[in-house]
């Protein structure tokens, strides 16, 4: 992310303008953290055209309800929590993916699987191992796929993960029970598809 | 196959994974061309909604008085003469009793 230098402004400065009518300070801001939100655009979608989609959605978002935020915390919080919330509402709407399954695994993810029945302390082709996440991933449901990504990929505590999703804090824990569970019975899925 | 050292070892792949921060050139360009376009269509939305609300305001009017011009018109005499007679019973006795 490009870091702001001392020259320029901050983001209230630039805010408030945005606010008394001046859209062209709205463009820095939007440099500043595009490159922020791309990267976790790209954690829930797969294809380049979504994630772009998800990330023009989000700034349309921010400068609808930029009148919204208080300034009590800072830009970049706001910010992602409307990004997370963006993310969540395109996985609800693109479920298509969820029906996948695991006969159609390359050439790579079956070797890595391989090697791990072998051996299950070896750990090379980490792109392998990463492919099949994602895949996992995918097949999991909307709140399931952002429990597992906020809490056990970016290891996010679930006070954070609730005040980034605008879930109650017992919401997120019955959540993340679910998604764990979840989780397992796709693992128990490939291991039956693939070796039984 | 331990499905829980298979998860951990998925997860922990997943989380040495980087975080991509590419931005597509001028995106920013792009962003506020959208923006500045977006007020016109952000009022033609607002006027779509407030007509749609008008619309469903009128429709349960509608209804309420389609409702109302069924019910038979002796009913609410008989309830206007029940309420005459509760408020008049009182009168009535010291009247009876006179």
């Amino acid at each position: 992310m490009s870091e702001p230098t001392s020259h320029d402004p901050p983001d209230l400065v630039l805010i408030a303008a945005v606010l008394r009518g001046e859209i062209a300070r709205f463009e820095p801001i939007v440099a500043r953290y595009s490159p922020r939100i791309f990267a976790t655009a790209r954690r829930y979608a797969r294809l380049e055209s979504e994630v772009e989609d998800i990330v023009q959605e989000v700034w349309s978002k921010a400068y609808e309800k930029l009148g919204t935020f208080r300034g009590d915390a800072p830009f970049e919080h706001w910010l992602m929590r409307l990004a997370v919330r963006t993310c969540y509402d395109f996985l609800r709407g693109h479920q298509r993916n969820r029906e996948r399954n695991f006969t159609d695994l390359s050439e790579r993810e079956d070797d890595w699987l391989e090697r791990f029945v072998a051996d299950p302390s070896s750990s090379d082709d980490a792109d392998a191992a990463r492919q099949l996440i994602q895949r996992l991933l995918e097949m999991l449901s909307p709140p399931a796929r952002l429990i597992i990504q906020l809490l056990e990929i970016e290891e996010r505590s679930v006070k954070e993960i609730a005040q980034l999703t605008g879930w109650s804090v017992p919401l997120v824990k019955v959540r993340a029970f679910r998604a764990r569970a979840e989780m397992k019975k796709c693992l128990a899925r490939l291991a039956r598809e693939k070796y039984l | 196959m331990n499905l829980d050292t298979l998860q951990n070892k998925l997860i922990s792949a997943a989380r040495r994974l980087p975080s991509d921060e590419r931005v597509p050139l001028a995106f920013e360009k792009r962003v506020m061309a959208h923006l500045t376009s977006a007020p016109r269509a952000g009022e033609l939305q607002w006027w779509g909604r407030a007509l749609w609300y008008g619309a469903g305001a009128c429709a349960a009017v509608a209804l309420a008085m389609s409702v109302w011009s069924f019910v038979p018109a002796d009913s609410a005499d008989g309830l206007s003469d029940q309420l005459e007679q509760t408020v008049l019973a009182s009168a009535n006795e010291a009247a009876d009793i006179w």
